[in-house]
């Protein structure tokens, strides 16, 4: 089963034993490590550490950085919602051991959540023992505004589905102290366990959540002031007076979502084709946040076609002959 | 039934609402005999719903309301006072059926002696498994005029004079809602004014009054039309009479007006007219008699003898209608068929509508938030069908054929949830 998943996940290495390929391994590393391949000197690395450790129990699949992309954004949503529901049912919650998952606003996951309203209705997943902590909330609006983070969440996904209300947790926006409600969402993190999956999307300029170009690599959740391009972004949900579109947010840090122990970035559209670029095929870099997860043990970019227009050929190529390994995630529905 | 615990969540799944002037797929959220927001229950008091229903893709509407029946089922509002308040639940439990949650009792003109008999004791009450909620008594007449009686008997038309008859006449009106009076009669302009400064709302009906007449009423507080068309002077091109009112722009309001869509009293064109004309003013009413729910033979109206035949009624002897023995629910398949409108449209008029002339639309008549749990659940496959009615949340009403309204328990009481 594990090493069928490892295959389904395009896992990049294969375990030497022999001294010899040990060194030739090496050198392979220094030289990919120079042609500025960090994802494959990341795989490749993870190797090299299996087979230095010759028997130590660290998983074959523990590090890894997969770059799945599929025809277009309906495909993204479906693997992603089939993804969520794997790792759940495989988890196997109980009253006494919860799956707990970071979660997105936006356009990107909106199919997501569909997809796992319906496979929710149609008996495939239960949230029952599942805890949410969202990603970010705007300060100062309603929590029933239209445009609050709060109301998306509601109306897309848990007014569909059996989470209990205790168990959803969303940044308060109107707390009477915002730095000790991110200082307490930060306990409510750890008393939950640390998240499990933290499922997130990209912006144009690279951040995920709010944490913008500039924003700490180590940043913890906190209240951010938003750019302005953002909040011209905004300014037609709010009936385009810039007077009442929110000028600040809550959000989780880079470090929060790092700390979770696997991490899904959905990508799509050719707008984020950039931010993708600079995510994976350039360094680690606080001007493009989500770089940081080049640095975690366990990440999946789920791309669609249109996101990889400003990806190298070599590394699409690449990754797409993995594509027949982890098709089978797509062909088979959740049981 | 079981009898639900008045905190208890309910949580109606698998249904459509009318809600927002369309129908929408989502959840119908019950507490307390309210219509709640589950939103705010979900993110404040982080809690589900304690029990849910399968509705099985019904349609769920507002409870229809009835502002103008005089009787039903053999009994008779004006008369028969012996058995008033049998006859009063009578009908409030044989309206359920047809959809109806909310009525006025409606008394026509009749001697004082019968109102300062009858309006006492017709009070105003909620409703529930006994039958449908009374709004108030809706009086029709006798300040009237002789010319345009209708079935009303022409010796209990009384003139106004002035305000002190009027509340000769009627006695105490506590629990009046609503009063059909003639605009032309000399001394009605200040009576109006007068009821609405009571809390009355006023109509005007009976009338052979012209569309000036009507503006003044409407100027001094008059806000409903009693049954459209019915017993008033017709609609003339160089003088529209009281269905001008429909587009006058001489009005400080706009009004609703009653029509009576049993295909009998208003021909289909007309009802379209209307309906186009001034399609947020209709108010769908059964002005329905002793005979309704009866079938054929001899009955009373007030003081008078009626014939029915058929689906008509008429007064012995005459062509004139005596009323109507059509159901509510009768009327808003009638009002889609025949005037072409929406589905919504139809139950707004039924509802929303009359709700707004009762001034009670913030309670009854919407499926808005906090507004009372009165609900239909219809089929709307076909011509529409009441499946089952519900007042303060409660099923008080389940037709033969529809699905049992089972109530699943979310969770067991005594499984805990750890976090």
């Amino acid at each position: 089963m594990k090493s069928r998943m490892n295959k389904e996940m395009g896992e990049v290495g294969g375990s030497y034993r022999s001294y010899g390929l040990r060194v030739s391994r090496a050198l392979l590393l220094l030289l990919l490590s120079v042609s500025c391949w960090p994802v494959y000197a990341v795989a490749a690395a993870s190797s090299l550490c299996i087979s230095t450790c010759g028997g130590c129990p660290c998983k074959s699949d523990k590090f890894k950085m997969r770059l799945v992309i599929l025809e277009d954004s309906e495909r993204v949503a479906e693997w992603a919602a089939r993804y969520i529901i794997k790792r759940i049912n495989d988890f196997s919650p109980g009253p006494n051991k919860f799956f707990v998952l970071g979660l997105p606003t936006g356009g990107t996951p909106l199919g997501t959540y569909r997809k796992l309203v319906q496979y929710h209705k149609a008996g495939k997943i239960s949230f029952k023992y599942v805890k949410t902590f969202n990603m970010d909330e705007y300060v100062g609006i309603p929590r029933d505004h239209d445009q609050s983070y709060h109301s998306f969440m509601w109306e897309n996904f848990f007014k569909h589905i059996d989470i209990d209300p205790a168990n959803a947790h969303v940044l308060d926006g109107n707390a009477p102290n915002l730095e000790t409600e991110c200082q307490q969402y930060e306990e409510k993190i750890k008393e939950a366990g640390g998240i499990e999956l933290f499922m997130g999307g990209i912006g144009p300029d690279g951040h995920i959540a709010f944490n913008e170009p500039g924003s700490s690599l180590v940043s913890r959740t906190r209240v951010k002031t938003l750019n302005q391009e953002t909040i011209t972004a905004n300014a037609r949900f709010f009936g385009n007076d810039m007077s009442k579109v929110p000028k600040q947010a809550l959000t989780v840090g880079v470090g929060t979502v790092m700390d979770a122990r696997e991490v899904m970035v959905l990508v799509t559209g050719s707008h984020k084709a950039y931010a993708l670029h600079m995510a994976i095929e350039e360094g680690v870099n606080h001007m493009w946040t989500v770089s940081a997860f080049q640095q975690h043990p366990r990440t999946i970019m789920l791309c669609d076609e249109d996101a990889t227009l400003e990806l190298k050929v070599k590394t699409v190529k690449y990754f797409k002959t993995l594509h027949d390994i982890h098709s089978c995630l797509m062909d088979q529905e959740p049981q | 039934m079981p009898s639900i615990a008045s905190s208890s969540i309910v949580q109606f799944k698998n249904c459509r609402l009318v809600r927002g002037r369309t129908i929408v797929k989502d959840d119908f959220w019950v507490r307390g005999g309210r219509i709640i927001n589950p939103e705010p229950v979900f993110f404040e008091e982080k809690v589900q719903a304690d029990l849910t229903v399968d509705c099985h893709d019904a349609l769920i509407c507002p409870g229809f309301i009835d502002i103008q029946i005089n009787g039903g089922y053999g009994y008779d509002f004006s008369s028969d006072l012996d058995k008033l308040e049998e006859g009063v639940s009578t009908v409030a439990k044989g309206i359920l059926s047809t959809g109806v949650t909310s009525f006025c009792p409606t008394v026509v003109t009749s001697p004082s002696s019968v109102y300062h008999e009858v309006l006492p004791r017709l009070k105003r009450t909620p409703g529930g498994k006994e039958g449908a909620g009374i709004l108030g008594i809706h009086l029709e007449g006798p300040f009237i005029s002789p010319e345009k009686k209708g079935a009303h008997p022409p010796e209990f038309i009384q003139k106004i004079e002035g305000i002190d008859k009027v509340h000769d006449i009627y006695g105490n009106l506590d629990n009046v809602g609503l009063i059909t009076i003639a605009p032309e009669l000399p001394g009605a302009l200040e009576v109006i004014h007068h009821l609405r400064s009571k809390g009355i709302k006023v109509s005007v009906g009976h009338s052979n009054g012209n569309l000036e007449d009507g503006e003044a009423a409407v100027n001094n507080g008059a806000s409903f039309i009693t049954h459209l068309f019915n017993a008033m002077l017709p609609f003339h091109h160089r003088d529209p009479g009281l269905v001008g009112l429909l587009t006058s722009q001489r009005i400080n309001q706009p009004v609703h007006y009653g029509i009576i869509a049993d295909g009998i009293h208003t021909h289909p064109a007309a009802l379209r007219i209307a309906h186009r004309t001034h399609p947020k003013g209709v108010v769908l009413v059964t002005d329905a008699m002793a005979a309704m729910g009866l079938g054929e033979g001899h009955h009373h109206i007030g003081q008078m003898e009626v014939l029915v035949k058929g689906q008509k009624a008429q007064l012995v002897g005459t062509n004139t209608l005596a009323g109507a023995i059509v159901t509510m629910d009768s009327c808003v398949r009638h009002f889609i068929k025949e005037a072409g409108v929406t589905v919504v449209e139809a139950i707004e008029a039924a509802t929303l509508h009359p709700a707004q002339v009762m001034g009670m639309d913030h309670l009854k008549g919407t499926l808005d938030f906090g507004s009372d749990a009165d609900f239909l659940l219809l089929s709307d496959k076909g011509p529409l069908k009441v499946l089952n009615t519900f007042i303060g949340g409660e099923c008080v009403y389940a037709a033969p054929g529809a699905h049992c309204i089972e109530y699943t328990q979310q969770r067991p009481l005594e499984e805990k949830v750890f976090s």
